[in-house]
């Protein structure tokens, strides 16, 4: 790794300072998960009360923390299911299952699994393979770049559907940029074939196990992996009747 | 800014695995190289990106033994444009502009499928109008006769029959033009937007559409006349392409061909959205999983589809003069565009007022314009039933005015997955007829 890389990255969207913060881990009673960096700028004022924006507004920038029983619907059932299913296999729940976490309210609500890498693939079988969960359908699999969830960096996101049950359900699996290696899925659901080989392609996530784990949009010889929050957006300046339009990257960022 | 500064991890495999083979063909010939390594002589055909049959820029690579096809491969990416990555970059109103050139031949389901997940991330689902729920079911399920249609008619002229081509293109014609009439374009529409649709469907659209139906039906009937018992049509379609069910999940394999295979899954029905649970409808399903079937059931989910369209029309009538955008100020674009007499979109009467009477309505109009609107931190899934198959919109939220991250799980992308399994073993010309099957969209797979 190269000096210049290991500066945080400058990520013209706002988010910009990576740093930890001790937070206490429930606000209320919902708990909060880790700050992955600060939001800063003259605008989006929460809570200060300064609308002016000359107080120098910061937010934090928070990942949802583990929600608390009962998850409500049918979440708790299926998370009770799995966790059966992983110690009968002599997989334990907590050491698999980092954090189960529910974001929106009522018929919007959403499941998310947060899983241990190294078990990605005896969850994702248990999900797919009993009865009571059987999450038969990948619907692939998406990246994300959190340079400032440190040592967490690159995230992979699947998404599963239970066409037996009717139920929707989401592993997110994080891997460190120094080490960016995630067993692939693909021998549970071929599906993953393609969306992983994408992933790979645009954020640098190595799926060990994986076919042919080639580049599928960018060329071959394509240096870097463009979804990255470090690779730049590019683009010229476009002349308009006199006047300049700056490429979309450096233009005035409100957030 | 040299390479090494934007990818701080390396490539997969730099240096290669043990016992591995290395091949260098510049200056050289594959084909001597083939010789040497396999022994005998191997054809191999590249079939596209440029050729017409294959939907645009998808590049398949034939391993050919007399007619017979041994191995087939598909190769994508030559219309990668970065669009997920540029909608970073824009605000979250913005993005639906540019989803909406994903796939170019179905433009109203990427917009309504971000501004879903958009929607819900920002918890104002339920507080969608009514109104503007039913125009986007209106919408997506005309434009789902309309992609059908290119889907039908392209098929029959890559199999030499340009009639097909040509009624299909003319009942398309009736759509599009409903379409202008609402958005003001043909396609690349940005008319759905987060909390709403920009703006009311103008007036005596009802009756455009109550017009344009009769039409329609009799396009999709003519097609249905030309190709369900035409003879030849029969002998190519008829037991190609198959992909049995376990294959099709497999694979991951959703819309048309999924159900060609006897499972009626379809995401209206699965997971409603926009108010899909209130229309009365009908999933088609055929058993037999081959090519044939599936063009049979393009042509059925047209009139399930004209069905739907007809139910829009009535709530349409009812909901006359309700909004059609999130009443939340904070969410909501202030102005009620029209389109004026130069053609474009005004709102002569807000100019007015933020202009001439209030500076705070001048203020708030500047920044929801400019800077747009917050959307809490988080993620959200949200799919819809394209043309296609199953669309899936992951949006990722920082917190600020733009998507921290947008990914769309195209059903053109997923499906091509079975252009191998598909057409191995089958003829070269069934190539052709089962990746017309799948309907691939490039625009969609590439993004």
């Amino acid at each position: 790794m190269t000096e210049e890389s290991k500066r945080p990255a400058v990520d013209p969207s706002g988010a910009t300072s990576v740093h930890r913060e001790v937070v206490p881990t429930t606000v209320g009673s919902r708990p909060q998960g880790e700050v992955i960096g600060t939001r800063q700028g003259l605008f989006g004022s929460i809570g200060s009360g300064d609308t002016s924006g000359y107080g120098g507004t910061t937010a934090p920038v928070r990942f949802p923390g583990q929600s608390e029983r009962p998850y409500g619907g049918w979440f708790d059932e299926a998370v009770d299911v799995l966790e059966e299913v992983l110690t009968e296999q002599g997989v334990p729940f907590g050491q698999a299952i980092e954090r189960v976490v529910v974001a929106h309210e009522g018929s919007q609500a959403e499941l998310t699994l947060w899983v241990a890498r190294e078990h990605l693939v005896t969850v994702a079988r248990a999900l797919r393979d009993d009865q009571d969960l059987r999450f038969e359908l990948s619907l692939g699999v998406s990246g994300v770049h959190y340079p400032g969830d440190l040592g967490r960096e690159l995230h992979a996101v699947y998404h599963l559907t239970s066409v037996t049950h009717g139920r929707r359900l989401r592993l997110e699996v994080a891997c460190p940029d120094a080490d960016p290696h995630v067993p692939s899925t693909t021998s549970v659901y071929p599906a993953n074939d393609w969306h992983e080989r994408e992933t790979y392609d645009f954020f640098g996530i190595v799926f060990d196990g994986h076919p042919g784990l080639a580049r599928i949009e960018m060329p071959d010889d394509w240096p870097g992996h463009p979804q990255r929050k470090d690779y730049p957006l590019g683009g010229i300046p476009v002349e308009y009747k006199g006047a300049t339009v700056p490429p979309p990257d450096t233009r005035r960022s409100y957030s | 800014m040299t390479a090494g500064t934007f990818h701080a991890t390396r490539a997969a495999a730099e240096d290669l695995p043990e016992g591995a083979a290395f091949f260098e063909a510049s200056g050289g010939d594959w084909d001597e190289i083939a010789r040497e390594v396999v022994g005998e002589e191997r054809i191999v055909v590249n079939m596209g990106p440029q050729h017409p049959s294959t939907h645009g820029v998808l590049r398949l690579m034939l391993e050919i033994d007399g007619e017979t096809v041994t191995e087939a491969r598909a190769g994508i990416g030559y219309l990668h444009t970065g669009i997920e990555k540029n909608m970073e970059f824009r605000t979250w109103t913005q993005g639906t502009t540019f989803c909406t050139r994903m796939d170019y031949l179905a433009p109203l389901f990427q917009e309504a499928g971000f501004c879903l997940a958009t929607e819900k991330l920002l918890g104002i689902t339920d507080d969608v109008p009514e109104r503007a729920s039913v125009i986007r079911v209106m919408m997506m399920e005309l434009n789902r006769i309309a992609s059908h249609l290119v889907c039908l008619g392209t098929a029959g002229n890559e199999m030499g029959a340009t009639t097909v081509m040509t009624i299909a293109f003319t009942g398309r014609e009736e759509i599009l033009r409903v379409f202008e009439a609402v958005t003001g374009l043909r396609m690349n529409h940005a008319y759905i937007r987060p909390g709403g649709v920009a703006q009311d469907v103008p007036d005596g659209i009802e009756h455009m559409v109550r017009k344009a139906i009769p039409l329609i039906k009799h396009y999709v009937g003519q097609l249905g006349d030309l190709m369900l018992a035409n003879p030849i049509f029969k002998a190519r379609l008829v037991g190609t392409g198959v992909l049995e069910l376990a294959g099709c999940m497999a694979l991951g394999i959703t819309g048309p061909v999924l159900r060609s295979a006897g499972l009626p899954y379809d995401v209206r029905k699965a997971f409603p959205y926009s108010g899909y649970e209130t229309y009365d409808f009908e999933v088609p399903v055929s058993h037999n999983a081959d090519t044939y079937d599936r063009v049979v059931l393009r042509l059925e989910e047209c009139y399930q589809s004209l069905k739907i369209v007809e139910q829009t029309l009535a709530r349409l009538e009812q909901t006359k003069g309700t909004p059609t955008m999130v009443a939340d100020k904070k969410i909501a674009w202030p102005a009620m565009l029209a389109v004026g007499g130069d053609g474009q979109g005004n709102s002569l009467e807000h100019i007015k007022k933020i202009m001439g009477t209030s500076m705070e309505a001048l203020i708030h109009h500047f920044k929801i314009v400019t800077e747009g609107f917050r959307v809490p931190v988080g993620q959200a899934w949200q799919t819809v039933e394209h043309p296609r198959g199953e669309l899936g919109v992951h949006v990722v939220s920082d917190g600020g005015t733009r998507p921290y991250r947008a990914h769309f799980r195209d059903p053109s992308f997923n499906n091509l997955q079975a252009v191998s399994v598909m057409c191995e073993g089958g003829q070269v010309a069934d190539v052709v007829v089962s990746v017309a099957s799948l309907d691939p969209v490039l625009g969609g797979v590439d993004r």
